[in-house]
């Protein structure tokens, strides 16, 4: 029997329950969960790009007062069942010696990879240590750019590469060649598009303990994916599943960089087991930039052809991808990219022709956006450019291509790299478009630019468009559970790092109970409370988790109410849920959660009120293969000043199909949050390396991410298509702000500067650049 | 004339409360109060003086505290964001609004926030959104995109001038 | 980043510090702290002793002289940015302050730290040198004074002997009635200026430039005095083909380029900067 779906509680901006611990500073991130007598760890790591490693003299560092010791590789044989990690991705098709070495003896392959490990009475004297580790290198070539990558005669990243393309492969379908054989319409384009890295403010750490009493390796680490976690150490150091208990604290944001198992967290823990002493490691943030993965360079080389009338006929070109010294986790990134550039619109026919290199950098995995935002920023601006060829606006030109609302469920020629049919199930483009062109006022934009000009300034204006399957499968898990206490707990493989999750799963949980979100216990992402899990990525746990918690509710409120009916010896259909009880109608019969549980847990010899597993307690996985897609439609109107190329953002509007909101407030967060990363992306995060591949932004101060004064209002407003795909009608949101942010911004910079001739192909855009762009650079030289 | 060399006790005021505890010239404040004197809610993000974590009041002015050294808070008045709401009593105006606008998301960078915005309310009659924005351009949040912190900053201005009987701008 | 050991000493008067500059081995002066300690924390520099300055009260005032303002070498930035006597007879200081840094670290950072640090991009060390600032080192030998002009021995270097240190920096009032604008880009609000021009300008009764000084900072390793921009503005009633010329020689500055930005850019960025500057000044000259 079921119940009906809450009335209240979901689909409300209810107040965060995480807000009192960390407003108080009470919360416990990583660095101050309290373990006694923990030493603590710093890396020794790579300065060259590309060495062999001739000796690694540890003995003055392990002579420094404090230090517990030193360790390279073969310090830790007996401690680990391989060198090498585990590939993330496991049933990805890539070669065996892919993946990091925990920790590397005989060459290095990018600057931050890790070398040794000091342990220390504290960081300061491990540093200490650390920098007495003398490394000896016999460098070997370079490949830094991974356009030299690609060419044959380039040298290995790694000597046990026999080439440096990991990937060649291409993405095909329809009748490309006769659609480029004459086309009425052909643009052509090369892009330059980098992300940067995560910088969670909280940067990576871990703390391992061996609990003595059950031999218990305890681990915590600040991480988008405990149970990943859980089972790579089990594999990795040989630990009994059963004697391995990963919790997940606090977490300062992940962003992707957390999404991630690293060499870090498998060495700490192995170090911890062997010296019997807890072992913390906190990142610091040079360590953030050096070694936790990030995103970078693609290279694009693009062709659309198109009719007279502006409706697309195909896109074909090349793509180079950066991907980092090593594979940690899997060839997403890039492959996300070539298959989701078409976006929302039709495109008849599609040849891309992808290379996915090697370079002596850091391995590049998903930052936030995955890939998406590289390509939406292709297709964006070559939409831009067709409109301007066949005169029409930026608006009509999208029209005349996006997938109509008739055309849902749309099934893409391409597939998902598990190989099923990319299918856009739900979101009506059009709708979202005209939602958009209604709430930016564009028919004031004459007015607009004329006040910026009166000022000196250019203006101009954009409109970009996104899509994003959301809810990554197979499943997530949530264990519901009513303790005789009468609390009622969440145990999930969901991961919280900022967005709300606790509070968003309590409201959808609550209302099934008659209780409010605050009485609702949830905890995240500790593998001995629940089996399986997989976490926070990919934008998926308001649909994984979120489902999983409402089923599990819905469920676990039908057994309550069973009991109670057989309990009280009234009929079901009487009864009723109220703040923590179960009452008749009448309010003659009532009986308490708690009086409930410990019934269901039995007393020797008596029978349980019902015959049904004991406890009051239902896990669900919640599972879904299919992903659900959602859609984005922005505007950004920006100021440009000619005379030095400075770009300010004026105004910014988000329109957001994510289906049905659980918490409008929370789910507005994350879009502005995620509209300000992609202007970080757009306008100043640059990865810069040198031709050594001596990483040339390693701190704040060179490494620019956007302050207040720099954002300007954001606008958000939601239209939703509710997904078919699951119950609750949800659909991801974390990811999908950011992914046109780059194209828009962009887009109205080159709007704006339009009539002096100026075309833009990349990002990030520095002010240098488009004075650059302007001519400024030349008339500097000429003088 | 001072010289200090290995550890020694460092004495100061924090949160109003007489502390000491043990710190090598090289420890910088915002370890001591984390780590010598148990108040974890200052963090560190960046330990260059950018990203604003770390930051406290020291002697009512908004610092850094990893670019402070222990012993130079010798003696002072320290204030950090376990001072605003007392004990267990109820959250500060501040952090009250922080609250109801949804100024905060992982909250990481949010302790150092709350302090520089609390010198703010306390100093200046009446702040603007400019005003606010420059006073958080000092501080990096990857999580929110500001507009909230500035919503909730706007709000608190408001309770706070209602209580202190001002009138707003 | 946890910073290398070090000795910390605290003296409490001038000559306790000047003492110990000169008897302890790699001593360096700890100011406010906002470079030094970052340094410090990234393992950019290792002194073996850290001599406090903070709880001199000598080292930090700001006195109205009447030729000069004096500003102790220990004088946090914000009291340069709450102070009357600065606004009212130094306005291109206090122009300038408002881009120093952010809040936070100007109410530790100090006037002398930023003079000895001599970051190229750094306002305070820009505005020395539109002013003709005078500097007075002391040391155990006793005190002298050193221009602005030949303060900066190169990049980020002051003419400071190893156990010398600065006690204070004067700066000389222009009359009352003159023009000044500091003019910065940089790519984010409190971000060290890419470029920065500080002009100061006088008109005389018939409207006639009688004094210039423009000053640009972050183009080349030191703030640079553009001399030839200055001349070309005297004796000029200052039309704008007077300015455009002078800021055509804020583009002739040789400039720095880098792995962010390039030489040609600072140059550009010299010239638009210097024009926004002067007409700026112009403006605030009251006639």
């Amino acid at each position: 029997m079921t119940t009906n779906p809450p009335s209240t509680g979901v689909w409300q901006s209810a107040p965060r329950v995480e807000d009192e611990q960390l407003l108080r500073g009470q919360a416990r991130f990583l660095d101050d969960v309290p373990v006694d007598d923990a030493c603590h760890a710093c890396f020794v790591r790579s300065a060259q790009a590309h060495a062999r490693i001739v000796s690694i003299d540890t003995e003055k560092a392990r002579a420094v007062p404090g230090v517990v010791g030193v360790y390279v590789k073969q310090d830790l044989f007996g401690e680990l069942t391989s060198w090498r990690m585990p590939l993330g991705f496991a049933l990805a098709a890539l070669p065996e010696n892919t993946t990091p070495f925990v920790l590397v003896d005989h060459e290095v392959a990018f600057v931050g990879e890790a070398i040794a490990v000091v342990v220390a009475s504290s960081r300061h004297v491990a540093e200490d240590a650390a920098s007495l580790v003398q490394v000896h290198y016999a460098p070997l070539p370079v490949v830094a750019d991974c356009r030299d990558a690609v060419r044959p005669e380039s040298p290995p990243v790694r000597t046990e590469l026999s080439s440096n393309i990991l990937q060649h492969y291409v993405l095909a379908y329809g009748a490309i060649d006769e659609e480029f054989a004459q086309p009425q319409v052909l643009i052509s384009e090369d892009f330059w598009v980098h992300r940067g890295a995560g910088h969670p403010m909280e940067g990576r750490g871990v703390l391992a303990q061996m609990e003595k009493s059950t031999g218990t390796l305890m681990v915590w680490s600040s991480t988008q994916m405990a149970h990943e976690l859980h089972y790579t150490l089990a594999l990795m150091l040989g630990q009994p599943e059963e004697r391995l208990r990963v919790i997940t604290p606090e977490v300062g944001g992940g962003f992707g960089a957390k999404f991630m198992v690293y060499p870090e967290e498998v060495v700490i823990p192995a170090l911890a087991r062997k010296l019997g002493r807890p072992v913390k490691w906190v990142e610091d943030r040079r360590e953030h930039f050096i070694s936790a993965v990030q995103e970078r360079d693609q290279y694009w080389s693009v062709q659309l052809a198109a009719d007279r009338d502006g409706k697309i006929r195909g896109l074909r070109g090349t793509m180079i991808h950066d991907h980092g010294a090593y594979t940690p986790q899997g060839t997403n990134v890039p492959y996300n990219a070539a298959s989701s550039i078409t976006g929302p619109y039709i495109v008849p026919s599609y040849h891309l022709d992808v290379s996915v290199v090697h370079t002596n950098k850091v391995p590049v995995a998903t930052i936030r956006g995955a890939g998406y935002p590289q390509a939406a920023f292709v297709m964006e601006r070559m939409m831009d450019r067709l409109a301007r060829e066949v005169g029409l606006d930026p608006v009509q030109c999208r029209q005349r291509n996006l997938i109509p609302a008739d055309k849902i469920p749309y099934v893409k020629p391409l597939k998902s790299r598990a190989g099923l049919p990319l299918t856009i199930d739900s979101g009506d483009f059009p709708a979202l478009q005209a939602r958009a062109v209604e709430a930016a006022d564009l028919p004031g934009f004459t007015a607009r630019r004329q006040a910026s000009e009166s000022r000196g300034r250019l203006r101009g204006w954009a409109i970009a468009h996104s899509v994003k399957p959301t809810g990554r499968g197979p499943y997530e898990s949530v264990r519901l559970k009513i303790q005789p206490s009468g609390t009622v707990a969440i145990y999930t493989g969901a991961l919280a790092m900022g967005q709300g999750l606790k509070t968003t799963l309590a409201q959808l949980c609550a209302p099934h109970f008659g209780l409010g979100p605050q009485a609702i216990e949830v905890m995240a992402g500790d593998t001995a409370m629940i089996g399986y899990g997989h976490g926070g990525f990919a934008s998926r746990q308001a649909i994984m988790a979120g489902n999983a918690v409402s089923q599990a509710a819905r469920q676990l409120r039908d057994k309550v109410l069973k009991v109670a009916a057989a309990v009280l010896g009234v009929d079901i259909s009487v009864l009723r849920l109220s703040q923590g009880e179960v009452l008749s109608l009448d309010g003659a019969h009532r009986v308490s959660l708690a009086r409930l549980s410990m019934l269901m847990k039995g007393v020797p010899g008596y029978a349980l009120p019902m015959v049904d597993d004991p406890g009051l307690e239902e896990t669900v996985h919640f599972h879904c293969d299919a992903q659900t897609y959602a859609g984005a439609c922005h505007v950004c109107e920006v100021e440009v000043d000619p005379e030095i190329g400075h770009i300010e953002v004026q105004r910014y509007l988000a329109v957001q199909d994510s289906g049905n909101i659980i918490n409008p407030q929370l789910a507005e967060g994350q879009v502005v949050g995620g509209v300000v990363h992609g202007l970080g992306n757009a306008l100043f995060e640059h990865m810069a390396y040198d031709e050594n591949a001596q990483p040339l932004n390693t701190n704040f101060g060179d490494y620019l991410l956007p302050t207040a004064p720099e954002v300007p209002p954001i606008q958000v407003i939601f239209a939703p298509s509710p997904s078919p795909l699951n119950e609750l009608g949800v659909k991801g949101v974390g990811e999908c702000s950011t992914i046109a942010v780059p194209a828009a911004v962009v887009g109205a910079v080159e709007d704006a500067l339009w009539s002096r001739g100026v075309r833009i192909s990349e990002f990030p855009l520095t002010p240098m650049r488009v004075a650059e762009l302007l001519g400024h650079a030349s008339a500097t030289e000429q003088s | 004339m001072k010289t200090l060399d290995g550890s020694s006790p460092v004495t100061l005021y924090v949160n109003g409360q007489p502390r000491c505890g043990q710190a090598e010239p090289r420890l910088h404040l915002g370890d001591f109060l984390r780590n010598e004197l148990g108040l974890t809610g200052t963090h560190l993000g960046c330990e260059h003086g950018v990203c604003g974590a770390c930051t406290v009041l020291v002697d009512g002015v908004s610092s850094r505290s990893c670019l402070m050294l222990a012993v130079q808070a010798e003696g002072a008045q320290v204030r950090t964001v376990e001072g605003l709401a007392h004990d267990d009593g109820p959250l500060s105006m501040l952090q009250q609004a922080f609250h109801d606008s949804h100024g905060l998301q992982c909250g990481y960078c949010t302790p150092g926030i709350l302090m520089s915005l609390t010198e703010l309310l306390e100093t200046h009659p009446a702040p603007d959104e400019a005003v606010i924005r420059d006073v958080l351009s000092g501080h990096l949040c990857r999580c929110t995109g500001y507009q909230n912190i500035v919503a909730a900053a706007l709000k608190a201005v408001q309770a706070f001038n209602a209580v202190q009987g001002r009138r707003s701008a | 980043m946890k910073a290398p050991s070090f000795q910390y000493v605290l003296p409490q008067t001038l000559d306790e510090a000047l003492a110990a500059l000169h008897e302890m081995e790699g001593s360096r002066i700890l100011a406010g702290g906002q470079s030094l300690l970052a340094m410090l924390n990234m393992r950019f520099a290792f002194p073996e002793v850290l001599v406090d300055i903070g709880r001199i009260g000598e080292l930090a005032h700001i006195t109205d002289r009447g030729q000069s303002i004096e500003i102790g070498s220990a004088t946090r930035q914000r009291d340069i940015e709450f102070s009357d006597v600065i606004a009212r007879r130094l306005p291109l200081l206090r122009e300038a302050i408002g881009h120093v840094g952010h809040r936070q670290t100007r109410n530790r950072g100090t006037v002398g730290g930023s003079l000895c640090q001599l970051d190229p991009s750094a306002e305070i060390p820009t505005v020395a040198m539109a002013m003709d600032a005078t500097l007075t080192a002391a040391s155990v030998r006793g005190r002298r004074e050193i221009s602005m002009a030949h303060f900066p021995a190169g990049y980020m270097t002051p003419s400071l002997e190893p156990d010398e240190m600065l006690v204070s920096v004067s700066l000389r009032p222009w009359a009352s009635g003159h023009g000044h604008a500091f003019e910065e880009y940089a790519r984010r609000h409190g971000d060290f200026a890419i470029v920065s021009a500080a002009v100061l300008i006088s008109l005389d009764a018939q409207g006639v430039v009688d004094r210039a000084s423009v000053t640009l900072g972050g183009v080349s390793a030191m703030p640079v005095r553009v001399k030839a921009a200055e001349q070309v503005l005297l004796g000029s009633r200052a039309q704008a083909a007077d300015l455009a010329a002078a800021a055509a020689f804020c583009k002739a500055v040789e400039a720095t380029s880098d792995s962010h930005v390039q030489g040609w850019y600072r140059q550009h960025l010299a010239q638009v900067l210097c024009g926004r500057a002067l007409k700026r000044a112009l403006e605030r000259v009251e006639r």
